[in-house]
């Protein structure tokens, strides 16, 4: 009898210390926590690729293949984005009919503040791009907006990126509640499966970064948009962040959503604050 | 034997349904069904782009008067639209297993 009692005793007192031990860590994982959530996303890669160099995840599947990585350093000496390049920088420069140019919309003349961008605007409540700022402001003064998947758009963020190389990535997340659901909503987005292949985007760029898709090797997803806007030899032209973005669900066969749609912005939001110092590396070149 | 194995089969096929071809109205109702469910999925954010080609595919085959491929169609439309309710349900929770922590 006392041998059962003890046996009980003991069972009891084992089912409350792994109470104890667990509910932490439930508490602790529902709880939107940015700052833990980029650091251990940035160790994830760091452990998974321990000989490639911080900085060098911002250059995609050239951080990845030495071979690939050695193509694409020949083809920068003229890269095939250079003309959207220059044309970003005619673009950025010639007024709006009212006179202005897009300077006026933004800190510092727009030059060098692509690092900033995506922010969290208190005032609208909602994560705001580089690519919606720049539309932003061609309506404000006077100007039709232009298509957020390619061409015109890329060309401007091309531009704005190339003044901004080499500075280290850095969103902010104020102290609003809004701020952190889009946050949370971004990783939802990131790590939701969708589509007939039932992939999210982790499957590809968390899972198998490095690994060959067809002919085309993964990029990791730790500093993915700091590339952006991209020449893309399979699209033959330039393509923003919204293309990445509509592209990869097409390629999971689920119907994409509207550039600009609110978990477009939300998964660009995650993605850029858990990149926050890697290095800007944008207009980039990929297969 | 012989006899009673031609009557066996005789009897089988006589009550056999015969196979009938489909017509406007089974094509309405199975693509009202495929609709429906294909809206669901919308409203969930997470419609496939299956689903929509074999909706297009089914009033395709209607247009021209196969309402024996428009039904096929439009029930694998439903199946498929069906299976991304299923999906983005199962997600709602699921994607925290995939998560970095």
């Amino acid at each position: 009898m006392k041998a059962r009692f003890a046996l009980l005793l003991g069972s009891l007192s084992a089912a409350l210390v792994a109470f104890a031990l667990t509910s932490p860590r439930v508490i602790a994982a529902d709880k939107v926590d940015p700052v833990a959530d980029a650091k251990a996303f940035q160790n994830f890669f760091f452990q998974k690729f321990p000989t490639v160099k911080h900085d060098d995840f911002v250059n995609g599947p050239y951080s990845m293949n030495e071979d690939m990585k050695r193509q694409w350093q020949e083809k920068e000496e003229f890269p095939p984005y250079e003309f959207a390049l220059d044309a970003g920088k005619e673009m950025f420069s010639t007024p709006f009919k009212n006179g202005k140019t897009y300077a006026d919309c933004f800190p510092n003349g727009g030059i060098g503040i692509r690092q900033n961008y995506p922010y969290f605007d208190t005032g609208e409540g909602k994560v705001v791009t580089l690519e919606l700022a720049l539309n932003r402001c061609r309506e404000a003064n006077g100007e039709a907006p232009y298509s957020y998947v390619k061409d015109e758009m890329a060309s401007l963020t091309a531009y704005m990126a190339f003044t901004s190389r080499g500075k280290p990535m850095d969103i902010k997340i104020p102290d609003d509640p809004r701020a952190l659901a889009a946050f949370e909503n971004g990783k939802r987005y990131f790590y939701t499966r969708r589509g007939q292949m039932n992939f999210s985007c982790a499957s590809c760029h968390v899972q198998s970064p490095g690994e060959r898709i067809r002919a085309e090797i993964l990029a990791p997803a730790l500093g993915i948009l700091n590339a952006m806007p991209i020449y893309r030899s399979e699209w033959s032209g330039m393509g923003t962040t919204s293309r990445r973005f509509v592209t990869c669900n097409s390629q999971t066969r689920a119907v994409p959503l509207e550039p600009q749609a609110d978990e477009y912005r939300d998964v660009e939001y995650f993605l850029s604050y858990v990149a926050n110092g890697l290095p800007i590396s944008g207009p980039g070149a990929r297969p | 034997m012989k006899l009673s194995l031609a009557l066996a089969m005789l009897l089988a096929f006589s009550l056999a349904p015969a196979a009938r071809a489909a017509n406007e109205a089974d094509y309405k109702a199975a693509y009202a069904a495929a609709e429906a469910a294909s809206k669901e999925a919308a409203g969930m954010r997470n419609q496939w782009t299956v689903t929509v080609s074999a909706l297009a595919a089914a009033r395709k085959a209607a247009d021209g008067g196969d309402f024996d491929r428009a039904v096929t169609a439009a029930k694998e439309a439903e199946a498929l639209a069906k299976a991304s309710v299923v999906q983005a349900t199962s997600e709602k929770e699921a994607w925290k297993a995939m998560e970095i922590r």
